[in-house]
C-alpha cells in the first residue's frame, strides 16, 4: 500500500524525459506488480476453484494450483442448474437488445453529432442523466406496464428494457464515432451529385461501421451482464438469464457448492471476456471520445 | 415532448445558417430512438414518480388512491430506511475515494513507458468485462472462511486466525467496499487515461527542464489538465455506487443484520418481496432527490472542462 501511493508521486512526470533514477524505477515496477496482484488474484482463484476436486475445495489448506484438477465441477453445475438454456436466454436476449439499439441509435447519433442544436444538447443531457436513475424508480412502473401488457417472463419484455437501457451509452459512443468522419468527406460526395441518402450509404456508412459494431458488442456484453432487470422480470428458471440462474448456486442460507459454483461462473464470463478482448481498443476510444469530446 | 419541439427548432436553424432548405430528414433519422426512449425511459420515471404519491401495492384488488405525502411522512420516520440511506452513503464514498486513488495510481504508471504495462492494461480489462454477478461470486469464494485464499493468506503470513469476512458485523461493509473498488477500478483509469493522454507534454519537459520536482509538476501541469475528467468521473462513480445493487445482493444480500443493506437492495425488497410499490417509489424519489445533487456537480464539471459542452 505504502508503496504504491509513494510511487504515484515519483511517476507523474518521466513519461517523457526519463529522468527518474533506478530507485523511482524501481518503485514503478513494484507499484505496477501490486496492481497486477490486485487485479488478478480473485480471478486466478475462480479459476482454480473451478478445477479443484470436491475434497480438496474442502481441505482447510487450500492450495493455488489443484492437486488434482478436475472437470467434476463443470458437469455437476450443468447437472445442478439449467445452465445451457440460461445461456442461450442471455444469448437471444443479449443479441436482440443489441441489434435494436444500434439499428435505431446509429442516426439519431448521426443527427446529434452533425448538428449542434438544442436537439443534440437535450438529447447529450438526457444521455448523462439517464446514467445516474436509480433502477427501482424506472423498474416498478416498467414492471407494472409490462405486467399488463402480460410481457413478465418474457425475454421479448427483457429486450424492450434493454433497449432502452443501453441507448444512452450506444448514442454516447456512436456520436463519438461520427464526428470522427470527416464532414469534408461527405460534403466532397455532395459537390460530386450523390444524393444525401447516397452520401450516407456509401459514403459514411462504411467508415462507422467498425465504431457500429464495436457499439453493438458492448451494448451486447452489457445486456449478457445485466442481473437486476432479469432478477425483477424474469420469474421462471426456464426464463432466466445466465446471472440470475447463477444466483441458484448460492442457495438459501448462502451455504453454496463451491466447485459448480465457480465452474459455473467461470463459464459465464468466457463470452465477456473474449467479445471485450476484440473489441477492447474500439470501447476504449469510442468511451473516451465520448468522455473526453461531447 | 420539448424534446421533440427542441429537435425540431434546432433541425431549421441549422439548416438554415448553412444556406441548405430545412431538412426534415433529419425527423426519420431521430424518431426510431427517440419514440422508445419516451415510451420506456421517460414515461416510466413520470409514472415512477407518479407512483411515489399512491398507495399503489401488489395484488391489491381496491384501485389505487393518491395519498400525496403520506409515503414521505412514513418514510421520514422509517429509521430503517435511514439507517441504509447512511450505509448507502458510507459505500459510495468508501468505493468512489480510493478508487479515484488507485486508478490515478495505475494511470500514471500506465501513462510510463514501463515494461509489462500491456500486461496491465490487458489485466485491467477483467473487471470490467466480468459480470457483476460472477465478481460477486469470485469474491465469495476469495472471501470464504474455510476454503478462501484469503485467510490461507493471512494464516501463511502468520497475521492471525482469519475471519468469516462477510457475515461479520463489522467487518462485511469494509470486504464489500474492497469489491466494489476492484470492480470499478478498470473504466475509472480508462477515463484518467485519456485525460492524462491530453495533458499538453511540452509543458512537462519546460517544466521538468526548469527543474521542477515530480510532486510540483503534478500538481502544476498534470492535475490542472486533469481536474475537470478527474471531477467528472468521480460525480459519476458516487452514483453508480450509490445505485449499485447486484454486487452486494451476490456477496451478502444486505446482511449481516442490514450492515451491508443499500437504498437499492431496500427499496428492491420493499417493491418486489414486500409488493409496497408506491413506497419503494418514494424511496427512490428520495434517492434521485440526493443523487441530483452529485448529478449536477458531473454537469458543471464537463461543462466546465468540455470544448462544447
Amino acid at each position: 500500500m505504502t508503496s504504491r501511493t509513494s510511487s504515484t508521486r515519483s511517476t507523474s512526470s518521466t513519461r517523457s524525459t526519463g529522468s527518474t533514477g533506478s530507485w523511482g524505477r524501481a518503485g514503478q515496477y513494484l507499484a505496477l506488480l501490486g496492481y497486477l496482484v490486485f487485479l488478478a488474484f480473485p480471478f486466478l482463484w475462480l479459476i482454480s476453484t473451478a478445477f479443484k476436486p470436491a475434497r480438496e475445495l474442502g481441505s482447510l489448506h487450500p492450495t493455488w494450483i489443484p492437486r488434482h484438477p478436475t472437470l467434476d465441477n463443470f458437469r455437476q453445475a450443468f447437472d445442478e442448474q439449467p445452465l445451457l438454456r440460461a445461456g442461450l436466454n442471455s444469448l437471444v436476449a443479449a443479441a436482440s437488445a443489441a441489434l435494436i439499439a444500434v439499428v435505431v441509435a446509429t442516426p439519431m447519433a448521426y443527427v446529434m453529432a452533425r448538428r449542434r442544436g438544442r436537439l443534440a444538447t437535450a438529447a447529450t443531457g438526457w444521455v448523462v442523466v439517464s446514467q445516474a436513475f436509480p433502477f427501482v424508480l424506472l423498474i416498478i412502473p416498467l414492471f407494472l406496464v409490462l405486467k399488463s401488457l402480460h410481457l413478465i417472463n418474457s425475454v421479448a419484455g427483457l429486450v424492450m428494457v434493454y433497449v432502452v437501457w443501453s441507448l444512452p451509452f450506444a448514442l454516447w459512443m456512436l456520436v463519438g464515432y461520427v464526428r470522427a468522419v470527416p464532414l469534408e468527406l461527405e460534403e466532397a460526395a455532395a459537390v460530386d451529385g450523390a444524393g444525401r441518402l447516397r452520401t450516407l450509404v456509401s459514403v459514411t456508412a462504411p467508415l462507422l461501421a467498425p465504431g457500429i459494431v464495436a457499439t453493438g458488442l458492448f451494448a451486447f456484453i452489457t445486456a449478457w451482464n445485466e442481473f437486476f432487470f432479469a432478477l425483477v422480470l424474469l420469474k421462471t428458471p426456464e426464463k432466466q438469464t445466465l446471472p440470475v440462474v447463477l444466483t441458484h448456486f448460492l442457495g438459501a442460507e448462502g451455504a453454496a457448492d463451491l466447485g459448480p459454483l465457480a465452474a459455473a461462473a467461470f463459464l459465464a464470463t468466457l463470452p465477456s471476456l473474449a467479445v471485450f478482448a476484440v473489441i477492447q481498443r474500439r470501447i476504449t476510444s469510442g468511451m473516451l471520445a465520448g468522455a473526453v469530446k461531447s | 415532448m420539448t424534446l421533440a419541439t427542441a429537435t425540431a427548432r434546432s433541425g431549421k436553424r441549422s439548416g438554415r445558417r448553412s444556406g441548405k432548405p430545412p431538412d426534415h430528414g433529419a425527423w426519420f433519422l431521430v424518431l426510431p430512438a427517440l419514440i422508445p426512449i419516451l415510451v420506456l425511459s421517460v414515461g416510466p420515471l413520470l409514472y415512477g414518480i407518479a407512483l411515489a404519491f399512491t398507495d399503489s401495492q401488489a395484488g391489491r384488488t381496491a384501485p389505487t388512491r393518491w395519498t400525496g405525502l403520506l409515503n414521505f411522512r412514513d418514510l421520514l420516520h422509517d429509521t430503517l430506511f435511514w439507517e441504509s440511506f447512511r450505509i448507502g452513503l458510507l459505500w459510495a464514498v468508501g468505493v468512489t475515494v480510493p478508487q479515484f486513488l488507485l486508478a490515478l495510481g495505475l494511470a500514471l504508471l500506465l501513462d510510463q513507458n514501463l515494461r509489462f504495462r500491456w500486461l496491465a492494461r490487458a489485466l485491467a480489462i477483467v473487471p470490467w468485462a466480468m459480470p457483476e454477478v460472477v465478481v460477486g461470486i469470485m469474491w465469495r469464494l476469495v472471501y470464504n472462511p474455510d476454503a478462501g485464499i484469503l485467510n490461507e493468506t493471512i494464516g501463511d503470513l502468520g497475521l492471525g486466525d482469519g475471519r468469516d469476512w462477510l457475515t461479520g458485523l463489522g467487518t462485511a461493509l469494509p470486504a464489500v467496499i474492497v469489491v466494489g473498488v476492484w470492480a470499478g477500478l478498470p473504466q475509472t483509469t480508462v477515463a484518467l487515461l485519456a485525460g492524462l493522454q491530453n495533458t499538453p507534454h511540452e509543458l512537462h519537459e519546460a517544466a521538468a527542464i526548469d527543474g521542477a520536482g515530480a510532486w510540483r509538476r503534478f500538481r502544476t501541469v498534470t492535475w490542472p489538465a486533469l481536474r475537470p475528467v478527474a471531477l467528472a468521473i468521480t460525480a459519476l462513480n458516487f452514483i453508480w455506487n450509490f445505485n449499485s445493487f447486484a454486487l452486494v445482493y451476490v456477496l451478502t444480500n444486505g446482511g449481516p443484520g442490514g450492515k451491508t443493506r443499500l437504498p437499492m437492495l431496500f427499496a428492491y425488497e420493499e417493491a418486489f418481496r414486500y409488493g409496497q410499490f408506491g413506497y419503494a417509489a418514494a424511496m427512490g424519489c428520495v434517492m434521485v432527490a440526493v443523487i441530483s445533487v452529485f448529478l449536477a456537480f458531473h454537469l458543471v464539471a464537463r461543462l466546465g472542462g468540455g470544448e462544447d459542452g
